[in-house]
């Protein structure tokens, strides 16, 4: 294995008496998708959070070897981490542009590649965000993610709640998107994982419960059953 | 005919000191969720820089009230900052002691204005425009009504520019809808807080020293004193939301100016127009909770 982009060590996170994350520790290689898989409430999206630094957490995580355990979300991002939440969380009273423009980090923003992926973007420029569709409402949280040449994308559960038919132009479009970049998706869709990711790390109430290719989970039916829920 | 203009219009100029104040209370819960009970102390040190300003300073009339006027919004944006960054920041989502260090600075400073300048109204030097009236609709209208309108429809202007044409303004607005992922795309929102303190406090200083104009003097308690009603106007415009805010300054002065001149007429109840006030905001937390412009919570 390649040495890690991102280097996750005894990560803990707390929610009151809640012990969430119990020591979570993996490492994502640089370039390709890594795919954080686990039932609901094992932990992925914490982690993602955790990762970023959007809720408090104790243990050591590097970016391209810096130590950025203790800096701020923004300072984080701005090393090179776009960010695809749960749920899109775009900004409802802001344009489809605002929204854009709001992530540019960059001095030269890619938005030749991001109209190229989501043409519907240039022709809903000046529309409201929270007036788009669920679909719609995704590729505007991927643009933001992709508008700037990022070393990482954290990219949380972007299936999640789409119709059937949205999730595979979703999935196109992330193919597309990951190209030779160094991506952490959150999945709970296992064929959509093994379509995009090579290696997997699977978490189960918090622990790590496998790390390793996609290949071997999916080798490993009782695995997938037991922390999954589902047949590979 | 005259006395509905002249009780409209210097409603709408009670208003606009309402607005004045009631715009940055609104920024700051709506972005920071932060009630900034200190907020009046912003008006207040307006008024008493505008005063110390006015009254130490030579040259014409219109010149020392443009130094006062620029004075006081140098020292109010200051002043905002200071308390942003000293006593705010370090206690962000920590609301029980944002609440208690804000009302323990509001009595502070203005017990220290009493004691600096004494407790009791001291007259304050406008020029002599001011003092006069201008007749609109057979009204002799207050020229110090019509300032504080044109200058609060400015700041309107200028905050909706703002929010509406500039990175700064669609950071804010962004910040208003989800903080956190403001922070998730590298930007550092704590800027965003304490420029939309700033701006707050050169809303409310400019709104004391115009109120210094608009009441002819100036008074350690004014601070405290509209800001009750400021913060009525952010609960009845919807928090977060400036156009609100001026919508209902705008409702809550001229139903006040009414009020407390026909009950005062009719039934010799001069004081109605707190009560009227009071009402309307009962009547608006009852049918539309989120405020006039405000969205309601999903």
């Amino acid at each position: 294995m390649s040495t890690p982009l991102l280097d996750v060590a005894g990560l803990h996170v707390h929610f009151g008496q809640s012990h969430v994350l119990q020591g979570v520790s993996f490492e994502v290689p640089a370039g390709g998708v890594t795919a954080l898989l686990g039932r609901n409430g094992a932990g992925k999206t914490t982690t993602l959070r955790a990762i970023l630094g959007l809720v408090p957490r104790r243990g050591r995580v590097t970016l391209g070897g810096a130590d950025i355990s203790a800096e701020a979300t923004h300072r984080i991002v701005r090393r090179g981490v776009g960010y695809v939440p749960e749920d899109r969380e775009v900004f409802a009273e802001l344009t489809v542009a605002e929204n854009l423009r709001l992530a540019e980090r960059d001095p030269r923003p890619r938005y030749e590649l991001v109209h190229r992926l989501f043409p519907m973007l240039r022709e809903r420029a000046g529309q409201r965000a929270g007036t788009l569709s669920g679909g719609q409402q995704q590729m505007v949280a991927l643009a933001r993610a992709l508008i700037n040449d990022n070393r990482i994308l954290l990219v949380d559960e972007p299936t999640k709640g789409l119709a059937p038919k949205v999730v595979g132009e979703v999935v196109d479009l992330l193919q597309q998107a990951a190209g030779g970049a160094t991506m952490l998706l959150v999945e709970q869709n296992l064929a959509v994982a093994r379509r995009l990711a090579r290696t997997a790390v699977v978490l189960d109430q918090g622990r790590i419960a496998f790390a390793g290719t996609i290949e071997a989970l999916i080798e490993e039916p009782t695995l997938a059953r037991r922390y999954l829920g589902v047949h590979a | 005919m005259s006395t509905p203009v002249l009780l409209f219009v210097t409603g709408l100029g009670l208003g606009a000191l309402y607005f004045l104040l009631a715009a940055g209370l609104s920024l700051t819960y709506g972005l920071m969720r932060v009630l900034n009970f200190a907020h009046g102390v912003f008006l207040t040190i307006g008024a008493y820089t505008a005063w110390m300003i006015a009254t130490h300073v030579g040259g014409s009339e219109w010149v020392r009230f443009g130094l006062a006027l620029g004075g006081s919004l140098l020292v109010g944006a200051v002043a905002a900052a200071a308390v942003e960054l000293s006593l705010i920041r370090p206690l962000y989502r920590r609301h029980v002691e944002q609440i208690l260090i804000t009302v323990g600075l509001a009595l502070a400073l203005t017990a220290l204005t009493q004691g600096a300048f004494g407790a009791d109204p001291r007259p304050y030097p406008s020029p002599g425009w001011m003092d006069r009236v201008t007749v609109l609709a057979g009204a002799d209208i207050p020229n110090s009504r019509l300032a504080a309108i044109a200058a609060a429809a400015l700041v309107l202007a200028a905050l909706a520019g703002f929010l509406r044409f500039t990175r700064w303004g669609t950071i804010v607005r962004a910040g208003v809808e989800n903080r956190e992922m403001v922070s998730a795309l590298g930007i550092d929102v704590q800027r965003a807080f304490t420029l939309v303190f700033a701006l707050g406090g050169v809303a409310a200083a400019l709104g004391g020293a115009l109120a210094a104009s608009y009441f002819g003097n100036i008074d350690p308690q004014r601070g405290g004193d509209v800001l009750i009603f400021a913060f009525i106007v952010v609960v009845i415009g919807g928090l977060g939301s400036i156009t609100g805010s001026a919508v209902a300054a705008a409702v809550v002065g001229v139903m006040q100016q009414f009020a407390n001149y026909y009950f005062g007429v009719w039934w010799g109840f001069s004081a109605a127009g707190d009560l009227a006030v009071v009402a309307l905001l009962a009547i608006v937390l009852l049918v539309r909770p989120q405020g006039l412009a405000g969205t309601a919570p999903a």
